[in-house]
């Protein structure tokens, strides 16, 4: 078996148009997926064009000044903004391209806030052509908006609470440059209670009066009730999110895992399904299986290749992304486990494929119909398709190696999850698809 | 004539009975044959006949339904019609694989006698695929002698070589049976089987229809030379194939 072996790494140092391919072919779609997976929800680019005027950029409140530059900052926590001279630049830059959409603040914003009335309205332009696009821009552009909106209700009710607060108690308010002193409910019930006093106990003002006062005290003591229900207002909805599935690394630690377990998947079956095809398509294997080694023994030889040759290339792989990625070195041997026990379950599934064919080319072939799909199958996310079909993909995705190789991965790389489950998981469809290969070379002499 | 041994050596292999069924198609049909030490034999027939059911049989690739083989696997060489090497090898590399998979005492020296044996020594650090077809299939039956057994079996090794390859094959086959070892070789060409082989295993349709010498077919179907291949076709035909 190791003579086998040996002859089998011979055979892949001399074809080193096949080898490069095979490593780089997958790495390339690797890292495309990972960039593809983590770049996604990243900040996308924007044009800005901000229409007010300096001295503009203020809205007075009750007397007190909001700067609107500080309100729309909230909005470039989430996207890139890239500053524009013109509306028509602006407009451009969309139908262009360059941005995924414009955001114009104009003119008017101000009066129309200021005139509590009218609500101030921020125009948005983007690209409708491509769903993705416009669902993206819906999702997100709308939704920071309506951040900037919400902190900006949030000052304007502060502003009426603070207004509240001086009917209620009282004080100094400032309006058109003039501070005013405002009286306050307060105030005016002491001021009545003395007025009150003096009257004779016999008058009927006595009456009256204390209707206001009954009046005052109610008003105050809601007012202060009131504070509660306005800071509401500014707020009404909180978002605490917790993910409840999955782990807790983030995007691009997930996206290291899911670019290994790619290219882990297509090295590991192509390898194993074009080394037991090879034997065949060179007429070797009547040979071999005639006393010079057992089908099992050729089995275990070609796993063990396709395992070797693929964990190595991995581990190669991650020294590469740990230079842009931070990986938790610590961890090294669970990394090796993890890609050990992949690496054996999809050269089983590669040795069953091969064993169905008796060239390299339609093994190949076989190999990448297969692959691409399992690994679609494993990302669907929960949720995106009916509960019924997303089941099926479930139960498909745990009858091949990619979902469980990518658990086991994401939990060996990322810390995220357990790691026997997915490794037993593995070790058992190892059993499965060899089984499954042995039984397919019983029937080829 | 070059098969030279005499006709009482003894027998080293003996098959009895051989039927092998594929579905509902009968390959053999009850075969038997015997051939003596550094016998040269000729399984010949049509396409279809049963010729390598045959062989494969013999060489333990295929169990047969019925029927015995009176050596084990293990003792016989066996060469498949299409050479059976790895291409990125070089020849000695295939030699030396093959030389340790079958575990021979001393690999090294085993290849190299098969070098000189070949004639292939000057080609040993070559890549298979990169032989002409007659070179390939010395390789190939190369492979099958090295665990030096007592019988040789050859699946068609000329079919796919020109006049003058295969004129240097059947030097070599009968070198190696001039020196001791029993080769079985199938074939649907009856020149061949004429020039070389002492033995005749003619089947049709998985049934041996003649057992004897080229002379005695001859005989039979009244003709020689170039009228014989016409009177065996003819031969065929009467009996109903
Ligand atoms: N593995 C197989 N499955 C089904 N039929 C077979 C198989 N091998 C041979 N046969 C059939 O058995 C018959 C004899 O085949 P074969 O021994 O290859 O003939 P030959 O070598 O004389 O041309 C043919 O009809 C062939 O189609
Ligand atoms: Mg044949």
């Amino acid at each position: 078996m190791r003579w086998l072996l040996v002859k089998d790494l011979r055979i892949l140092r001399r074809s080193p148009l096949l080898v490069s391919l095979l490593v780089l072919y997958p790495i390339v779609i690797a890292v495309l997926i990972g960039f593809a997976v983590s770049r996604g929800p990243d900040k996308p680019e924007v044009a800005f064009y901000n229409e007010l005027p300096a001295s503009a950029g203020t809205l007075e409140l009750g007397g007190r000044k909001i700067d609107l530059t500080d309100e729309s900052n909230q909005i470039f926590d989430s996207i890139k903004p890239v500053q524009v001279k013109s509306r028509a630049e602006a407009i451009q830059k969309v139908k262009d391209g360059d941005v995924l959409a414009a955001i114009i603040v104009p003119k008017d914003l101000t009066e129309r806030l200021q005139s509590g009335l009218e609500s101030g309205v921020v125009k948005v332009y983007y690209n409708a052509e491509d769903p993705a696009k416009k669902q993206f821009v819906e999702n997100t552009i709308k939704a920071q908006v309506q951040r900037a909106n919400a902190a900006l209700t949030k000052r304007i009710a502060e502003e009426a609470l603070r207004l509240l607060d001086l009917i209620s108690t009282g004080g100094d308010y400032r309006f058109l440059g003039q501070d005013i002193g405002i009286l306050g409910l307060r105030e005016s019930e002491a001021i009545l209670r003395n007025a009150r006093a003096e009257l004779p106990r016999s008058s009927p003002q006595r009456d009256e009066i204390d209707r206001v006062l009954g009046f005052a005290k109610l008003a105050r003591d809601n007012l202060s009730f009131s504070d509660d229900v306005l800071a509401v207002v500014g707020e009404p909805i909180k978002v605490s999110a917790e993910s409840l599935q999955g782990g807790r690394n983030s995007l691009s630690s997930f996206a290291v895992a899911l670019s290994v377990a790619v290219s882990l998947m297509f090295i590991t079956l192509l390898l194993a399904a074009g080394a037991l095809a090879l034997e065949r398509e060179e007429n070797a294997f009547p040979r071999l299986v005639r006393g010079l080694v057992s089908r099992t023994g050729l089995l275990v030889e070609k796993a063990g290749l396709a395992t070797i040759c693929s964990v190595a290339a991995c581990l190669l792989m991650l020294l590469g992304l740990g230079v842009f990625v931070s990986l938790d070195w610590g961890r090294f041997p669970l990394w090796v486990l993890a890609l050990v026990f992949a690496g054996l379950g999809f050269a089983a599934l590669g040795l069953a494929i091969g064993a169905l064919t008796r060239e390299v080319r339609a093994a190949s072939l076989l190999a990448f119909m297969l692959a691409l799909p399992l690994a679609f199958l494993a990302l669907v996310p929960s949720g995106s398709v009916a509960p019924a079909l997303y089941d099926v993909t479930r139960v498909v995705s745990a009858l091949f190696p990619f979902k469980p190789t990518l658990d086991a991965l994401n939990a060996a790389l990322n810390d995220s999850g357990d790691v026997l489950g997915p490794l037993l998981h593995l070790a058992l469809l190892t059993l499965g698809f060899g089984a499954l290969a042995r039984i397919g070379l019983r029937r080829f002499a | 004539m070059p098969s030279t041994q005499a006709v009482d050596a003894p027998t080293v292999l003996e098959a009895q009975g051989l039927r092998k069924r594929f579905g509902d198609r009968e390959a053999l049909k009850g075969v038997s044959l015997s051939v003596t030490r550094g016998e040269l034999a000729a399984v010949i027939g049509p396409n279809g006949a049963g010729k390598t059911t045959l062989l494969s049989i013999l060489a333990g690739i295929q169990r047969p339904d019925e029927g015995t083989v009176s050596k084990a696997p293990g003792e016989i060489g066996w060469v498949p019609q299409q050479a059976a090497l790895y291409g990125k090898l070089t020849v000695a590399e295939n030699l030396d694989l093959f030389a340790r998979l079958e575990r021979v005492p001393d690999p090294a020296d085993t290849v190299d006698r098969m070098l000189e044996l070949t004639d292939l020594r000057d080609r040993a650090d070559d890549q298979v695929g990169t032989l002409s077809g007659g070179n390939k299939q010395r390789v190939n039956i190369a492979i099958g002698l090295l665990a030096r057994p007592e019988v040789l079996l050859l699946d068609e090794p000329s079919a796919a070589l020109d006049p003058r390859q295969r004129e240097r094959l059947w030097e070599f086959i009968v070198r190696l049976a001039s020196e001791g070892t029993t080769v079985i070789y199938a074939t649907h060409n009856i020149q061949e089987a004429d020039r070389y082989a002492r033995q005749l295993v003619l089947l049709a349709d998985g049934e041996r229809l003649f057992d004897g010498s080229p002379r005695e077919l001859e005989q039979l179907v009244g003709a020689h030379g170039l009228d014989f291949e016409a009177a065996f076709v003819r031969f065929l035909h009467q009996q109903g194939h």
